[in-house]
């Protein structure tokens, strides 16, 4: 196997649930809770789960907004792989410019008083790539590559002049300017009407190619994530639950999570029939889990190892397809 | 594929070749004169911001021609502000004590004998008046010392002008960088600078000055600064924080951080360009505060100044004239003075905020 594009080992956040100033916490909601899993070069990972389950805390993890309290994160930056967390000032320097991030809420994402040109060309002007001229062009080339054709009546616009598409689009051309080797996308379409979400993911997946680029895209919806994405991982309260290659993984789901979203989802050929697994309950916050199973309180399958024992780790089921279930493992 | 280019008027659109001639500067230039036309607009839709704006014009063209007719029409030894001297001469008849029923034309026998003890009922007498009321050559008479109020009304104004602008900037500039550093950084910083706002605005503002006036000589411009370095740290520096606050969690403060920014580049680039707005509007009160301030402490005599507004009620006070209605152009002027500009620096900051505060906006 070729070198990992991104390797994250035993990744953690935990979050102190009163933040007392003279008290030391001891409860935590454990947001991101001992992640694993690697991406290689040009592929794209989803990161599917319900809301809370530690999503955006991995994906912020990933670019370096927030800290993680354990575990490592490894980009391979020519050929060598650094560690994320302990890079000095000109790592750092680099890794800025390898790793991206696309956020959510168009409306949110750029600054209001600042101009197309300056919120695309933000990352080539803090660490002076170019002369202003030639940032002019390269901004110009990415309004076209993502569809605000012509470039020079978007150039000087205002965000606020802009559709929520055309924002994203934007943000797309903001990710991308530096010619980053990893985007992580955070639910880019899911504040977008249904036909523009469509456009909007049919480009990333073009521009991924065009500049071989891999996502981390995160979304809570499994049809999106097929859509997009060469492997799937399933997140259930911090943890990884089940992750493989994305029709390997919705062909044959293992995890009663999984299939429970799978049940949610509408399936096209009403003919097919799927094993329909209903689960009750909504999902709750990790805080100061006990170590069994996560998914314990809402599992219709549990058995008496599930109790007996920790957390599952996640375990080859063949096809390069990994789940973390004693039960699911057995029926295999 | 609706998102994708629906530009209303695509003739319109300049081609790539103009965009690269064009200097990024020039494009800035009229992107900045554009945004100010269209914040002009929305300020022209408001009655009080224009009334307040039209107040502090004609106070503007008062302070700028005070010094041009001290130099053509005004003869500088009459006019002068501080030093100029009029004795203002009257002829006046006398009457039996008590009997004074027109002080301007009438004088009672007893203080015409203080005078010339050879003097009867009936005679005139030639006497200088201070303070002269209103005439064709001082529109607002003198004052108790002979020297001319309209003079001294103008020269006033700027002084007014320096002192609630100087005063105005130094708040904002000190407020919205202790704002946005607070905010960005948190923690003890934070901690630091609203625990000495707290303490600005618990030790009340006019006794300090009071007390400060004491120690220190006061001129205008030291009075300018310690205004400004008060609301600067003060209760502003509060207000312009949460806003700052509430910029430094979007999601663009992330995008600079992964765009490679580092802190300055976000609070200078981000964080206050989105503060501003409101850091202008809190400098119209401030200039309100400031001219109040200084009237208050010249009434109460605690600045070393010649002359301004204050100056003036405070000496109308000290010669015993303040509430005579005979003597009304002593104090009116001044009083008036005080009371437009400091109200029309308020109302155009009202106006403002109805254009930076959306839930203040009638649309
Ligand atoms: N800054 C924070 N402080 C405290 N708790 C946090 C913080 N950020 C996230 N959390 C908690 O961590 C958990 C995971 O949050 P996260 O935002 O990663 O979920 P998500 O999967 O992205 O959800 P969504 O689909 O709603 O975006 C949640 O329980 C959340 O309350
Ligand atoms: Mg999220």
């Amino acid at each position: 196997m070729t070198q990992p594009l991104v390797k994250v080992e035993g990744l953690r956040k935990l979050y102190p649930l009163h933040k007392g100033v003279f008290r030391k916490p001891t409860e935590y909601i454990h947001a991101v809770d001992d992640v694993s899993f690697e991406i290689a070069p040009g592929e794209s990972l989803g990161l599917v789960g319900e809301s809370g389950c530690g999503k955006t805390t991995t994906g912020r993890m990933l670019v370096r907004l927030t800290g993680a309290s354990d575990g490592q994160i490894l980009l391979q930056d020519d050929g060598s792989m650094i560690d994320v967390a302990h890079v000095d000032r000109d790592g750092m320097k680099r890794f800025r410019r390898r790793v991206q991030m696309i956020f959510q809420d168009p409306y949110e994402s750029m600054n209001p008083r600042r101009t197309i040109f300056d919120t695309i060309s933000e990352p080539l002007q803090v660490q002076g790539i170019g002369t202003v001229a030639e940032r002019e062009e390269r901004v110009a080339e990415l309004l076209e590559m993502v569809g605000l054709i012509p470039a020079p009546t978007f150039m000087f616009r205002f965000p606020h002049q802009l559709s929520g598409g055309q924002r994203q689009r934007v943000a797309i051309a903001r990710a991308l300017v530096i010619d980053p080797s990893f985007i992580v996308a955070d639910e880019p379409t899911s504040m977008l009407d249904v036909g523009i979400s469509i456009s909007i993911m049919e480009l990333m997946l073009n521009l991924a190619e065009e500049f071989d680029v891999s996502y981390l895209y995160i979304t809570h919806d499994l049809a999106v994530a097929r859509y997009m994405c060469d492997r799937i991982a399933v997140m259930y309260l911090g943890k990884i639950v089940e992750i493989g290659p994305t029709e390997e993984l919705l062909a044959n789901p293992r995890h009663p999570y999984t299939r429970a979203l799978l049940s949610a989802v509408p399936v096209p050929d009403p003919s097919s029939v799927r094993p329909a697994v209903e689960i009750e309950g909504g999902i709750a916050k990790a805080v100061n889990p006990p170590p069994q199973c996560r998914f314990i309180g809402r599992c219709p399958w549990v058995q008496d190892i599930c109790r007996r024992r920790g957390h599952p780790p996640l375990e080859d089921t063949g096809n390069d397809h990994l789940v973390s279930c004693y039960v699911a493992k057995e029926s295999v | 594929m609706t998102d994708r280019l629906v530009d209303p008027d695509p003739s319109a659109a300049p081609n790539m070749a103009d965009v690269v001639a064009e200097p990024l500067w020039q494009v800035r230039l009229r992107l900045f004169w554009q945004g100010l036309r269209s914040g002009w607009s929305s300020f022209a839709e408001s009655r009080i911001g224009l009334v307040g704006l039209g107040v502090i014009v004609l106070f503007g063209i008062m302070a700028m021609i005070q010094p041009i007719l001290i130099g053509t029409v005004w003869e500088p030894a009459i006019y002068d502000p501080v030093l100029g001297y009029d004795a203002v001469v009257v002829e006046k008849t006398i009457v039996p004590d008590n009997e004074v029923t027109d002080p301007a034309t009438q004088i009672d026998l007893f203080s015409a004998r203080l005078l010339d003890p050879l003097l009867q009922v009936g005679d005139t007498l030639v006497v200088t008046v201070q303070p002269a009321p209103p005439s064709r050559q001082h529109l607002l008479g003198t004052d108790p010392l002979g020297r001319d109020v309209l003079s001294q009304l103008m020269f006033s104004t700027r002084a007014a002008f320096m002192l609630g602008i100087v005063a105005a900037l130094v708040t904002v500039f000190i407020a919205t960088t202790v704002g946005a550093v607070s905010a960005f950084f948190g923690g003890a910083v934070d901690t630091l600078f609203m625990r000495l706002a707290d303490l600005i605005i618990l030790v009340p503002f006019l006794p300090i000055l009071i007390v400060l006036s004491a120690l220190i000589d006061f001129q205008l411009f030291h009075l300018a600064l310690l205004i400004g370095v008060l609301g600067g740290f003060g209760g502003t520096a509060i207000i312009l924080k949460s806003q700052a606050l509430s910029v430094s969690v979007k999601p663009f403060i992330d995008a600079a951080r992964i765009a490679g920014g580092g802190h300055l580049h976000v609070i200078f680039r981000h964080i206050i360009p989105n503060v501003l707005p409101l850091s202008f509007l809190y400098m119209m009160f401030s200039v309100t505060d400031a001219i109040s301030a200084e009237a208050t402490l010249s009434f109460l005599g605690l600045l070393n100044i010649d002359m301004s507004w204050g100056i003036m009620i405070h000496q109308a006070w000290d010669q015993g004239y303040l509430l005579d209605p005979n003597r009304w152009w002593l104090m009116v002027p001044a009083g008036m003075s005080v009371t437009l500009l400091a109200g029309s620096f308020f109302l155009v900051g009202r106006a403002m905020d109805e254009i930076i505060n959306p839930r203040l906006r009638r649309r």
